[in-house]
């Protein structure tokens, strides 16, 4: 896979960062730096006031908070679906605000991953189909495409059933296609906004050791969740109230470097996650 | 970045997948709304393809009949009279080159031909009579229906020959022995009734008699009112600019000189004014289709609004939104269009077999058709496209 002329976004992040890595100070990939964000109307809604927020290469991050407080808005921000009204938000160090809106699409089509409450599949095209269309818009060729999803499905245990259609496949099943799709143009972010919020608690679990397997083989990932529960299980949790951050537990220290090691491996090509350290495993 | 987002065009396989997702996940409805763009493709196909086959089939039987029937009449004087043909006249035309037969008719203005004489003959119009002669059916290409056709003898003798139309005006279907018609001062019997004759409508309205019994019975005078003749293919041009002088050298501009087949090619060439309203009414047809098809479109675009926010989510631009909607638009106008011209020319190759004709359906037509689908698909989809395109990829995701 690493050999093809297709863009392979989540690559320049393994090799070239292992400094910072080695040296604990992971590289900044998404940045908000005084981010507000006012939605116009009657009155207008200060959705977020002020928010800083850095999140380094590798890093999972929960981002908690009670209902209306912002967290939705602030993962759009991150996502490049939606610019703030004042601040800035980088992207692997790109300031958003400075790119036209192909420039964005492109940004979301080759480093950023989307994963969504209601999942958002496309009832009558395969699963396969649904997970390749991941990259369709990465400029990736129909067989290339149709490969890696294939292997995103092994990934995410549903290999076998690659050639059925999302209404036949159970609630959990069709998260772990979005999860699939989301993660086949091997991101170097995956934004996640509330993934569990319409699964009853075991597949839910099931999805959050999905999201933890997926962080120890490399990948950045921010989860939202109004859990707090779910959120005391991230390596690093960011309290949101009323558009404020007011808790962050900061970047994970020494206890994530043993994880690290697994970095290098993950761009050069999806593979199964069973050889890798179980969650429990984890402090 | 924005080098390497240039690159991003979608793969035609692609773009037909992404096009076709609301005609596969909405059949019916798809189905229905691309209708009324079907009815008024085929009400223009078949409209058109009828015109074309029912005049291929008229010229078909015009060029059996010969395009080399010139006829000549008599024509009036500046005073407003009849200035007869010269009885030579037939003679001398028979001498021009390229002039293979010279037949002719002559008007018994003396004779009217009626059913009987119990009529009240002043308040019926009777049939004209018209002397004929004797090899005048293979020039005007017709055949006896029933009976015969005038000979040497008869010719001498009140009998009479019936057109086609004549014939049926008087009642007459059949051949009686016995059957007589009166002319007014003479009973004629009747001998024989023949076929119409497509190229020479006067003779199909005639009641035909030998010239020496027209003379002999009917007071006729014994000039030619019709010099019907047939030239070679290639010489009919030059024999049409002589005729006028050779049939009457002393009054050329009273000579009438025509060339029926040419009249009845202009007759098909001609439009029917009821085209006219079947193709208005085809193009009212389309005008609601596009409304329909820009309907539907536009409820699509509400409907998929998630569609749309995830897809600019996985990294579809603007533009790739916009394409997806108008090329599905299309494909709806294409599809009605592709339906309506299969149907159009399905009709008309029915009607056409039926009437024998040969089936024409115009390529003007069935292009036409298509192209005024894919214009109307593509003007019903810009609107719609363009609000998909904008919409931001918030509002469409977390709208919901
Ligand atoms: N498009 C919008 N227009 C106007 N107001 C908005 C819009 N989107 C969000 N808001 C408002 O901004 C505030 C923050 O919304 P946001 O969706 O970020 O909250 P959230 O933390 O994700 O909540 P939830 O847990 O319910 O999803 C809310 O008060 C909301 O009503
Ligand atoms: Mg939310």
């Amino acid at each position: 896979m690493s050999d093809t002329t297709t863009p392979t976004p989540g690559n320049h992040a393994a090799g070239g960062q292992s400094d910072s890595a080695t040296s604990g100070a992971l590289a900044p990939v998404l940045e908000v730096d005084g981010a507000t964000k006012t939605y116009a109307g009657e009155p207008p809604v200060e959705a977020l006031r002020g928010v800083s927020l850095t999140i380094g290469e590798g890093e999972l991050v929960g981002i908690v908070g009670p209902s209306g407080s912002g967290k939705t808005t602030l993962l759009q921000l991150m996502g490049t679906l939606d610019r703030p009204t004042r601040g800035q938000v980088r992207v692997t160090g790109v300031d958003v605000a400075a790119m036209a809106d192909d420039d964005l699409s492109y940004l979301r089509a080759t480093r950023i991953g989307f994963i969504f409450q209601q999942f958002f599949l496309a009832e009558h095209d395969r699963v396969v189909e649904n997970v390749a269309d991941g990259l369709l818009y990465a400029g990736v060729p129909l067989k290339q495409r149709r490969q890696r999803a294939v292997e995103a499905l092994n990934l995410v245990g549903l290999a076998e059933r690659a050639e059925a259609r999302p209404t036949q496949l159970s609630g959990g099943q069709r998260q772990r296609v979005a999860i699939a799709r989301a993660l086949v143009g091997q991101p170097a972010i995956v934004l996640a906004d509330e993934p569990t919020g319409n699964l009853d608690q075991a597949t839910g679990q099931s999805i959050l050791a999905l999201i933890d397997q997926l962080h120890q083989a490399g990948s950045t990932i921010v989860v939202i969740t109004h859990d707090h529960t779910i959120a005391e299980r991230m390596p690093r949790k960011v309290e949101i109230l009323d558009g404020q951050i007011v808790a962050d537990t900061g970047p994970a220290g020494p206890a994530d470097q043993r994880l690290r090691r697994n970095v290098d491996a993950y761009p050069s090509g999806l593979r199964p996650l069973e050889g890798l350290p179980a969650s429990e495993d984890r402090p | 970045m924005t080098a390497a987002a240039g690159r991003r065009t979608l793969q035609l396989a692609d773009m037909a997948r992404l096009s076709s997702v609301g005609l596969r996940s909405r059949k019916l409805r798809a189905g229905l709304s691309a209708l009324g763009i079907a009815i008024g493709v085929a009400a223009i196909v078949a409209v058109l393809g009828l015109s074309a086959s029912s005049q291929a089939g008229l010229l078909s039987e015009i060029n059996q009949l010969g395009t080399n029937l010139l006829t000549v009449t008599n024509g009036q004087s500046l005073t407003g009279g009849t200035v007869e043909l010269p009885t030579t006249a037939a003679a001398m035309i028979g001498r021009i080159n390229g002039v293979q037969q010279v037949q002719t008719t002559g008007t018994v203005s003396t004779a009217h031909a009626y059913r009987n004489p119990y009529l009240n003959l002043a308040a019926t119009n009777g049939l004209a009579v018209q002397a004929a002669t004797l090899d005048l059916l293979p020039v005007v290409a017709t055949t006896v229906a029933q009976g015969q056709y005038l000979n040497a003898v008869t010719a001498q003798e009140p009998v009479a020959v019936l057109g086609a139309v004549a014939a049926q005006r008087l009642g007459i279907d059949r051949i009686w022995p016995g059957e007589r018609i009166w002319t007014g001062r003479q009973w004629l019997y009747v001998v024989g009734i023949l076929k119409p004759a497509v190229l020479a409508p006067a003779i199909d309205s005639s009641v035909l008699v030998g010239y020496p019994a027209a003379q002999k019975y009917l007071g006729f005078d014994g000039h030619p009112s019709t010099i019907y003749l047939r030239t070679r293919t290639n010489k009919v041009n030059t024999v049409d600019t002589l005729l006028a002088a050779t049939a009457n050298p002393e009054n050329p501009n009273a000579v009438n000189v025509s060339q029926p087949s040419s009249a009845l090619v202009a007759q098909a060439d001609a439009k029917s004014a009821l085209d006219g309203l079947f193709l208005g009414l085809g193009a009212v047809a389309l005008l609601v289709g596009a409304v329909g098809v820009a309907n539907i479109m536009i409820i699509s675009v509400l409907e998929r609004r998630s569609e749309i926010g995830l897809r600019r989510a996985l990294g579809a631009t603007r533009r790739h939104i916009r394409t997806q909607f108008l090329s599905e638009a299309v494909l709806l106008g294409l599809l009605g269009g592709t339906a309506g011209v299969a149907l159009g020319a399905a009709s008309t190759t029915i009607y056409a077999q039926s009437k024998h004709w040969a089936t024409v359906i115009p390529t003007e037509a069935w292009t036409g058709g298509l192209a005024a689908s894919l214009i109307i698909g593509a003007a019903a989809g810009l609107i719609p496209a363009l609000r998909a395109a904008r919409l931001a990829p918030t509002q469409a995701l977390w709208s919901l």
